[in-house]
């Protein structure tokens, strides 16, 4: 069977400018962050990012990145408006699909599920119909004849997702209380690229924990990169929780300067600034 | 009443806690899914008290008894397909708020470009559409309480089109309790915390309010619940901090 580990960098070089890119994880929780900051060193741009947003996006949207994002929210948990997502969208700079959150799940699962469309109540009646025009309505072919949404299905050219633990094939777990949603994001995606606390080796998996916490299976994983706090500044539990200083460092620093602070150089350099701060 | 309180002795914060927690009496075995401070305080009264088979989660993936025993699981995937059960009551907070119970989270100004941008839909939608919603303003104002919002993220009742589960069962804020017991399902004054006036709550609403012409007062903590508010479930008075006196 094949090894799947690669650097972040080879991951990104399989990224192109102008994919729909999902991120897992959950508002600042368990985020792909190493990868994200391995996509702002490169020159992809013209995303269309697709996200239970938090820093990812904030970070994405302050370095120009995003054409079109497609989210329920985008927030930092403990800071609740994400200042950098925030400032870019009153810039208008990039295009918005502003869904409900069970309207994203409804998205992922579609896809992942090879589906055009899943129908569900949630939206109707709210401006999630006005400011998404070219979404549809379906009714019921039984005797209810119930009008719902048809949340059309949201495919994605790669996954980023953040575990606990992967092996080399690709088999992903993860060991906090929340998986969240990157089962999906990885089923929903043409290729899907696992960033982890640790490689371990298969039969390690479930010493320490139940077959309930492999997440991730291999026939959805292209790539599994090995990083070590891979989630800073957002939480990774058990692991870390989130790094609150730095998060309040990141949302009160203008971006060109913290940008040249921390994300000059390699995940190492970022490493040791970061280091440098605490 | 032997236990009944002198109304000068319970602060704003305490009236809004016991208004907010009122929402789930007689709830039975549902979730309770309070967000902000004064209704977390509320659920947490409710379910000490008259509303003993509420589930609460730690705010995160666990559900938990009083003394914090796990009892249940419920990451985010979990709760989003719970409240298509319905068997939920959520209260909300409203950056804007109108006459029929719309409710905006999302942004202020034209979606397109927001004058300001605040968190988004986030489940607003599937909550109104799905189970009891109601709604915490811990400030009322004309800010808040508008003549139109500018994105409806929450469905209110003039939209809702008689939606199978749409149900907005009541606003609370630091002035009042608010429903829609009206023919048209418009807001109304339900009842007022003690010491304010209806002029008070008609000066900081911005549209039509309907004002029965006897407004009770909101009903006053038992000293039981105020022992508990005050020594078990916010000692550190966090309430006072939401709702000056």
């Amino acid at each position: 069977m094949s090894d799947k580990t690669m650097t972040a960098e080879e991951v990104v070089s399989r990224l192109e400018s102008g994919m729909t890119l999902g991120i897992g994880g959950w508002g600042s929780r368990r985020k792909p962050m190493a990868l994200v900051r391995a996509l702002l060193r490169s020159r992809i741009t013209d995303l269309t990012v697709v996200s239970y947003g938090g820093p990812d996006v904030g970070m994405l949207a302050a370095s120009g990145r995003i054409r079109k994002l497609v989210a329920a929210f985008v927030t930092l948990d403990s800071i609740p408006l994400e200042p950098h997502y925030r400032a870019a969208r009153e810039r208008g700079a990039f295009e918005l699909m502003e869904v409900d959150e069970a309207m994203f799940l409804a998205g992922l699962r579609a896809a992942s599920h090879r589906l055009p469309f899943l129908p569900m109540r949630a939206g109707l009646g709210s401006d999630v119909m006005r400011v998404n025009p070219g979404l549809r309505t379906v009714t019921s072919p039984y005797e209810d004849g119930e009008t719902f949404v048809a949340m059309p299905a949201l495919r994605l050219d790669a996954a980023l997702v953040h575990v606990n633990r992967a092996d080399r094939l690709g088999n992903g777990q993860y060991l906090g209380p929340d998986p969240y949603f990157d089962d999906l994001f990885c089923e929903a995606a043409e290729a899907a690229y696992v960033s982890c606390e640790q490689v371990v080796d298969t039969a390690e998996l479930t010493k320490a924990a139940p077959p309930q916490s492999l997440l991730l299976k291999r026939h959805t994983v292209t790539g599994v990169v090995e990083t070590p706090n891979g989630a800073h500044f957002t939480s990774c539990a058990p692991d870390y929780g989130r790094d609150e200083a730095f998060q309040k460092r990141y949302a009160t620093t203008p971006w060109p300067e913290f940008e040249a602070r921390f994300l000059g150089g390699d995940e190492q350099a970022y490493r040791a600034a970061v280091g440098e701060e605490s | 009443m032997s236990e009944a309180v002198a109304a000068r002795e319970v602060t704003r914060a305490e009236y809004c806690v016991i208004a907010c927690a009122e929402a789930w009496r007689d709830a039975g075995e549902i979730l309770a899914s309070p967000m902000g401070l004064i209704p977390s305080v509320g659920a947490r009264l409710a379910r000490r008290t008259f509303a003993p088979d509420l589930l609460l989660t730690d705010g995160e993936a666990l559900l938990v008894g009083l003394d914090g025993t796990v009892e249940g699981w419920l990451p985010y995937r979990a709760h989003l397909d719970l409240v298509t059960t319905g068997r939920r009551h959520v209260m909300m907070g409203a950056s804007q708020i109108d006459r029929f119970g719309n409710q905006n989270i999302s942004c202020i100004g034209a979606w397109e470009r927001p004058k300001r941008q605040l968190l988004g839909v986030r489940g607003a939608p599937v909550n109104t559409l799905n189970n009891p919603t109601s709604y915490w303003v811990p400030r009322h104002s004309r800010r808040v309480f508008v003549e139109k919002v500018d994105m409806v993220c929450g469905v209110g009742y003039d939209r809702a089109a008689g939606a199978r589960f749409h149900r907005i069962p009541r606003v609370v804020s630091d002035l009042g309790v608010f429903d829609f017991a009206t023919p048209d399902h418009s807001m109304r004054l339900a009842s007022l915390h003690p010491g304010v006036t209806v002029e008070e709550v008609r000066d900081a609403t911005a549209f039509e309010l309907t004002v029965p012409d006897e407004v009770p007062e909101t009903r006053a903590p038992s000293a039981h619940e105020l022992r508990l508010i005050r020594e078990v479930i916010d000692p550190a008075n966090s309430r006072a901090r939401e709702v000056g006196s």
